[in-house]
């Protein structure tokens, strides 16, 4: 008898290991499988059983709630409040487009038993199979883009490192999630941690890289120990070391982990912490897939982008090109969080629309109060008015209209929210977490705090209105990366998506 | 007079050869592939605005006023980042520009003072008004316009008030000293620069200079800019410290000096300096100089000032009248490395043909003497064989018995740099030098020998080349001498020269040494460079010949990245040995004994030149107790303090009865001199200095001297006085005579040093330009010759009585005798001499950390604070000699290089005991006896020892008698010496010398 119960984060700070603690005492015979999160957070912590049917679900299940479900004999799936029916067949989970998710919440994430069990490590073992060159066309035909937020072609990028001549290059996976709203990346590597080292592993082959580095945040530590785990059991196993698979390309892999700065998810200043540096940013060119990590040609691409290959190469390029719209190709794992009723991982096609994504899988706010504004991509993403809700969830049509996809987080705000509070936020949030290396975001984002304070005051409003909006273009024209080029985006968008939230004191709600 | 500006272009040069053509402003340069758009703007002549780039580092990017747009390209990229890229049309102007431009100086303004400390020396003030901006629109209550200044230092300040976080200090203290003291702070707004938490006195930093250099605010600044004001003149001059010769550019504001700026185009230092030559001048205008000259009859008497006529007088008289009592040769000159060639020739002109008589020596003597016989044994002359860029291709260094961060942090910034970018190092050093481990630097392997056992690892080193098949057969077979080499082939291979076999005398481990070999043989370029570590040794020669014959069995000669590099101690140590101030040799390394040499100087001096060698420095010494030797010239060196066994100097001194010093400042040997006759300081030189590289570089007068008289001319004076006229209307006139009479300086004139700045020796018609690098086709002696190098231990053991070995260095803030530095604020950092112990051997005797210790060596006893330390292994004890005070010398003894008399500074065995008492305890011993003979038997025995085994060794060691001593010390081998005590080789080697008389 098996009875899942998610080892995840967000399910263990609702109370999933006490579940499953108490199950083990209470529940004879039954054997325990600590899985990822499905996503719907919500309904967590959410346990399955598994029964001729099929897995059926519970939740969210308190302590409390065990001597009730013992009772309605939920290990044969029996009738309970708390029951949600077949997992597959939960609506919100079954239109989704899981492909980067297919096996998070499924497997047990440290089975590599599992994990082959449900289509791991075919990518890699066809990537063995073919040439370099070859694995680079079907990433780059697959239209893979970089799911950190920049969208650059996955493919274009591992051919530029793939072509430089070194004795050593590196593949680096960017795992510093720090946009606020988004957890994906800790989710995966809680839930599926072979998928990341298989898509690293690929690109390894596929560049003729032989040490890859997991750039990891401290924040994350649940994260950092299921994937050392899963590093060492994939060494054991012989899949990383002096022979992948047996093959003639050796791939180690080794986990850095972040001491806490928003800057170092930035691919350079990762470089630079990796390095054991101050989290600075560098000055490109050079370009890191030329010189990287301590100066060798290196892979940097994010969790999802990674955690995406696998798929790609398993199942074909085509197969994930069907999925999306336009330039935007495959899917997006998107994140809802803040004030939303049911907040979680959305995996679909890209082309949903933000009202699908907040009003239908989000079922609105949490609060119950009308949706004022979402902010999409991370802190120094767009704030979004209802008005504009019917824009695709791509990333050209994002840029269009004046915000972007970021690493896929959406936070929804209810009425209450105060735009020129939330613009003064981007600020202060680029004055904390500036590296400090160029002047525009060094200098300006605590002047963008200072002037917008002034707006919210009420002093010379206009005047500093103007002010903020030169600083806006000298930070977005001027930074020398995305960090102070794109936090004038939050305020911006708040000016003229919100402009009476900033039409100073005497006219404020 | 005017300033000297040296243009920044912003980024380093590219070094690619392929070349690319962009448009600037609608203007066409060709530049170097990846040259950058602010480089080949500032080469075009538009000057794109810039506070954190400039061109002695990698380009940053932070500031953001550089940018410029790019047709057909996105956004604006700054200028310092982005390369150019051919048929690229950039704009440096534009609407969209200005308004970021303005946008960006805002942000500055908004946290900078007003007006600046330093006026118009500060940047953001100068680029502000050049793009059109002098306020900001910002309210900004928050800024950092009240912290506190950083006065800890001597020499400079940090105000971080002005500081705009550009990171030029921190990237200069990484990137072009290597020494990574500085940081960052805190993020965004709060970045702030640091020391590291401490302030500057109390950090990492090493006070080179470099921050304040690259500083473009008035953050960090060197004081005397703020108290004595803003240059307005300047002249390019070179350092008098140590051997690297770094070209700085003197700033004067009147007669003043502001400051010392290192020359960007300075072919030694490129830019660079460190604390001694950029900060510590001040010595030149201290009250402690003499500026008048000053007799007295005896030495126990006051001085007298009396007028120049007087002294000279006074001096020539009391000259003349002993070579009239005791024979032309009782008198003598010693020249200074720290002098300019042209003052050290002309003492030694004085002495050939003035004293007539070739008792002329140098301090270089008791430095590097050993790499003069060395290197000419096996290449055929003494000289390094690179320029120290040379290092930046290195890839394995060897770096033998010497620490060049602290005694040439120039040339060991160029080090760290090339071991930054991968070069592999190998230190051989009884002690954990700090490029054993120093951030940025490993050293790959660290040979920590024995004191005393140089030559013992450098033949285990060749020994597991030739046995384990990793030689260059092509090199030895085209470059070298066949019969030579396969001499030294078949000793080198014997098993007693086995890393395994000379384990237990060097304790080193035999397989890191085989390691060590194999990883220099292995690769491309390995050069080595050593520095008195090799030298101040009994084998000192034999090392030096050791050394040679590595470079050669690995063909590491006559190419980039290569080669055998002495470090020179002084700054004018390889010009003073050029100049021919040896006893056996004239200008230009050449034999005193060789007619045509001495017809050259004979027809262009008018005198018959002695054709026997004359005294050695030691020999001098041993003559004057010997009643022989009784007066002596001794130009800015301070024998009394620096030579070892000081009882011994101290005792000849007192038996000379006429001593002439030449010095800034009263010294320790004044203290026996009859006739003061004050110096000037490299301020106040007119002249040439030659380095390491054997770069020549000129030494302009910055100020008049205070004596009313050029050094030259003094000397000058004398030689007249003596009888024999001698006067120079300037330097230029004397180098003049130099290039006419020797080979190597032919192509020589301060008018084509003028021209191209600085010029390595040979220079000549085959090498009008001169010669960065020797040995390139053929060694200067033709083919090279490979040198049978026995080890033969030192006399100088350790034993029950004194059972540890002490072995002497120098710090980075002192210099040798301390005679300018301890005049200097350098003594906030060294102001004593510290012994140096290993915690075990502290225990053992009871001996605290920085108590009290009496340390004393078969011929002294003095007085220091002991430190404990890991740097020194068990068993060896390690000082300084900048200080009289604690007279290290007064421990070290006679014994001294086999071949050079070159003394054995670095092995002194010592007995260290807690001491009730502070400093100035010095016991000097009684000398008694017939020193010189006993110095004869020794250094005969010695000779001998060198030679064993090898065909004929009787000859060879009757050979190099014959060149290297004085008539007298050979007819006293002849006749005084008891036979018993002498060996069996040396005894028939006075056979051979009868039968060639």
């Amino acid at each position: 008898m098996k009875i899942y119960v998610p080892c995840d984060s967000a399910a263990i700070s609702v109370g999933a290991d006490d579940v499953a603690s108490a199950l083990t005492l209470k529940v004879s015979g039954a054997t325990i499988i600590r899985n990822g999160s499905r996503g719907a957070l919500w309904l967590e912590p959410m346990i399955e059983v598994e029964t001729a049917q099929g897995r059926v679900a519970y939740g969210p299940v308190s302590v409390d709630d065990i001597e009730s479900l013992i009772a309605a004999d939920f290990t044969n799936g029996g009738a309970h409040a708390l029951s949600l029916g077949i997992t597959d067949e939960i609506q919100w989970l079954a239109s989704q487009d899981r492909i980067t998710f297919k096996r998070v919440g499924v497997i047990d994430p440290l089975s590599i038993a599992d994990y082959e069990a449900h289509g791991g490590l075919v990518g890699l073992r066809r990537a063995i199979s073919l040439t370099s060159s070859a694995v680079i066309e079907e990433v780059t035909e697959s239209g893979l883009r970089g799911r950190g937020g920049a969208g650059f072609p996955a493919g274009i990028k591992w051919k530029t490192v793939a072509g430089a001549v070194s004795d050593q290059k590196y593949i680096c996976a960017n795992a510093d999630e720090g946009d606020s709203g988004t957890f994906a990346d800790r989710m995966l590597i809680e839930g599926d941690p072979f998928t990341l080292i298989e898509g690293m592993t690929i690109a390894a082959v596929a560049v003729g890289a032989t040490l890859g580095y997991v750039y990891l945040r401290s924040e994350y530590p649940y994260a950092i120990k299921t994937l050392q785990k899963a590093i060492d059991i994939a060494h054991a196993f012989g899949w990383l070391g002096s022979s992948v698979l047996g093959s003639k390309h050796a791939f180690e892999l080794k986990i850095r982990v972040g001491a806490g700065s928003y800057v170092c998810g930035e691919e350079t200043a990762m470089l630079e912490s990796i390095e054991g540096k101050r989290g600075v940013v560098r000055a490109k060119p050079p370009l890191p897939a030329l010189e990287g990590l301590f100066g060798k040609p290196t892979v940097i691409n994010n969790v999802l982008t990674l955690s995406s290959v696998p798929a790609v190469l398993a199942d074909g390029a085509s197969a994930y090109k069907a999925l999306g719209v336009a330039r935007s190709l495959g899917t997006q794992v998107f994140q809802l969080a803040g004030n939303i009723k049911r907040g979680g991982i959305v995996e679909k096609a890209f082309g949903i629309s933000v009202d699908e994504m907040v009003n239908g899988y989000g079922s609105g706010t949490l609060s119950g109060a009308p949706i004022r504004s979402v902010q999409i991509g991370g802190p120094l993403g767009a704030y979004f008015s209802t008005k504009q809700f019917d824009t695709s969830l791509d990333y050209e049509s994002m840029l269009a209209a004046g915000g972007m996809l970021g690493h896929g987080g959406i936070v929804v705000f209810d009425e209450s929210v105060d735009l020129a509070v939330q613009a003064r936020f981007a600020m202060s949030f680029c004055a904390l977490e500036s590296c400090g290396k160029c002047t525009p975001c060094r200098i300006g984002s605590t002047r963008g705090v200072e002037t917008i304070d002034l707006i919210i005051q009420g002093v010379k409003v206009d005047e500093n209105k103007k002010l903020l909006l030169d600083l806006c273009e000298v930070m977005t024209d001027g930074s020398l990366c995305a960090m102070g080029g794109l936090t004038p985006m939050p305020v911006k968008s708040a000016m003229l998506n919100f402009p009476e939230d900033f039409a100073g004191e005497v006219s404020r709600r | 007079m005017t300033m000297i500006h040296e243009h920044d272009f912003g980024t380093p040069a590219s070094t690619k050869a392929e070349q690319v053509t962009i448009e600037i402003d609608g203007q066409s340069i060709t530049v170097p592939a990846e040259t950058s758009i602010m480089r080949a703007a500032s080469i075009a002549g538009i000057d794109i605005p810039k506070l954190c780039s400039t061109d002695r580092l990698k380009a940053f990017g932070s500031c953001r006023l550089c940018i410029i747009q790019v047709d057909g390209r996105n956004g604006t990229p700054s200028s310092c980042t982005t390369p150019v890229a051919d048929g690229m049309k950039v704009s440096t102007q534009s609407e969209k520009l200005d308004r970021l431009r303005k946008g960006v100086m805002e942000l500055y303004l908004s946290d900078h003072p007003a007006e600046c400390a330093t006026g118009d020396e500060c940047e953001v003030h100068g680029v502000a008004k050049k793009i059109g901006i002098t306020q900001s629109r910002y309210a900004a209550p928050s800024t950092h316009l009240d912290l506190a200044k950083d006065e800890s230092n001597p020499y400079f300040t940090f105000d971080s008030t002005e500081c705009i976080v550009c990171n030029r200090c921190v990237r200069a203290c990484d990137e072009v000293k290597g020494t990574f003291a500085l940081t960052i702070e805190n993020r965004g707004f709060e970045a702030r620069v640091s020391s590291s938490g401490t302030s500057f006195i109390e950090s990492e930093c090493v006070s080179c200079g470099a921050c304040v250099q690259a500083c473009p605010t008035g953050a960090l600044t060197e004081k005397t800019l703020l108290t004595i004001g803003a240059p307005t003149s300047s002249v390019i001059t070179t350092c008098a410290y140590c051997g690297v010769g770094c070209s700085f550019k003197a700033e004067m504001r009147g007669d003043k000096l502001v400051r010392m700026v290192p020359l960007k185009d300075g072919g030694a230092n490129e830019g660079h300096s460190c604390v001694k030559g950029r900060f510590a001048y001040g010595y030149a205008t201290h009250s402690d100089r003499i500026t008048k000259p000053m007799i007295r009859k005896a030495i126990t008497d006051p001085w007298k000032e009396v007028s120049w006529e007087e002294a000279i007088s006074y001096a020539a008289k009391g000259l003349k009248k002993i070579q009239a009592e005791s024979g032309r040769n009782a008198i003598g000159g010693i020249t200074s490395s720290r002098c300019t060639n042209e003052e050290v020739f002309v003492v030694q002109k004085m002495v050939r043909a003035a004293f007539a008589n070739n008792n002329v020596d140098t301090c270089a003597r008791v430095c590097h003497s050993p790499t003069g016989y060395g290197l000419g044994q096996t290449f055929g002359t003494s000289a390094g064989t690179q320029d120290f860029e040379s290092v930046e291709h290195s890839d394995v260094i060897m770096l033998i018995g010497a620490n060049p961060t602290s005694a040439h942090p120039v040339f060991a910034s160029r080090m760290k740099k090339a071991i930054r970018k991968g070069a592999k190092l190998i230190v051989i050093d009884p002690r954990v030098i700090a490029l054993v481990r120093t951030p940025g630097v490993v050293a790959t392997h660290h040979l920590q020998l024995m004191p005393g056992t140089n030559v013992a690892v450098i033949n285990a080193l060749a020994h597991t080349i030739v046995t384990e098949g990793l030689m260059d057969d092509d090199f030895v077979a085209s470059r070298c001498e066949e019969k030579a080499f396969k001499d030294w082939h078949s000793f080198i291979s014997l098993p007693e020269n086995s890393p395994e076999a000379l384990e237990e005398s060097s304790r080193v481990p035999a397989q890191e040494v085989r390691k060590a070999a194999r990883l220099f043989a292995s690769v491309p370029n390995a050069s080595i460079y050593y520095g008195l570590g090799v030298t101040e040794h009994s084998q000192g020669s034999t090392m030096v010949m050791g050394i040679a014959n590595l470079a050669m069995v690995t063909g590491n000669i006559g190419r980039k990245g290569v080669g055998v590099n002495p470090l020179r101690g002084q700054n004018n140590v390889q010009g003073s040995c050029d100049m021919g101030s040896f006893p056996h040799e004239l200008p230009g390394y050449r034999h005193i004994s060789n007619p045509d040499t001495r017809k050259i100087f004979d027809d262009k001096w008018g005198v018959t030149l002695d054709s026997e060698p004359g005294m050695r420095i030691p020999n001098m010494f041993d003559a004057a107790l010997a009643g022989e030797y009784r007066g002596l010239y001794v130009q800015g060196e301070d024998i009394a303090q620096s030579d070892p066994n000081t009882s011994h100097v101290h005792a000849a001194l007192r038996a000379m009865d006429m001593v002439i010093v030449q010095d800034l400042f009263l010294n320790e040997t004044s203290k026996f001199a009859h006739v003061f006759l004050p110096g000037t300081s490299f301020l106040e030189k007119d002249g040439t200095f030659t380095n390491a590289e054997r770069r020549i570089n000129r030494v302009r007068p910055v100020m008049k001297s205070p004596t009313g008289k050029s050094e030259f001319e003094v000397t000058c004076d004398l030689s007249t006085a003596m009888g024999y006229p001698m006067s120079y209307e300037n330097g230029a006139e004397i180098m003049d005579e130099i290039a006419a009479t020797t080979p190597t300086f032919a192509g020589v004139s301060f008018a084509k040093l003028d021209e191209v700045g600085s010029l390595q020796w040979p220079c000549n018609d085959a090498n009008p330009e001169g010669t960065p690098m020797m040995h390139v086709d053929t060694f200067m002696r033709g083919l090279g010759q490979f040198m049978r190098t026995p080890y033969v231990a030192t006399d100088e053991k350790a034993n029950r009585k004194f059972p540890l070995l002490l072995t002497t260095g120098r710090v980075l803030s002192q210099y040798n005798v301390g005679a300018q530095t301890r005049r200097t604020a350098n003594n906030i950092w060294h102001v004593e001499d510290i012994l140096d112990l290993h915690e075990s051997d502290a225990q053992l005797r009871g001996i605290a950390d920085g108590s009290w210790v009496k340390l004393s060596s078969r011929v002294g006893e003095t007085i220091m604070r002991a430190r404990i330390t890991d740097e020194v292994p068990a068993g060896v004890v390690y000082t300084t000699f900048h200080f009289p005070e604690s007279g290290a010398n007064v421990i070290t003894t006679d014994f001294s290089d086999w071949a050079t008399n070159c003394p054995e500074y670095k092995v002194t065995a010592v007995e260290v005991a807690p001491s009730a008492k502070g400093p100035g305890a010095m016991v000097e011993t009684h000398i008694e006896g017939d020193i010189q003979l006993n110095s004869i038997i020794r250094m005969a025995n010695q000779i001998a020892a060198n030679f064993p085994a090898s065909d004929a060794p009787e000859i060879k060691v009757a050979h190099h008698i014959v060149q290297f001593w004085t008539p007298v010390m050979i007819e006293r081998l002849h006749n005084d010496v008891d036979k018993s005590l002498l060996s069996p080789i040396v005894i028939k080697a006075i056979d051979v010398l009868l039968v060639a008389k």
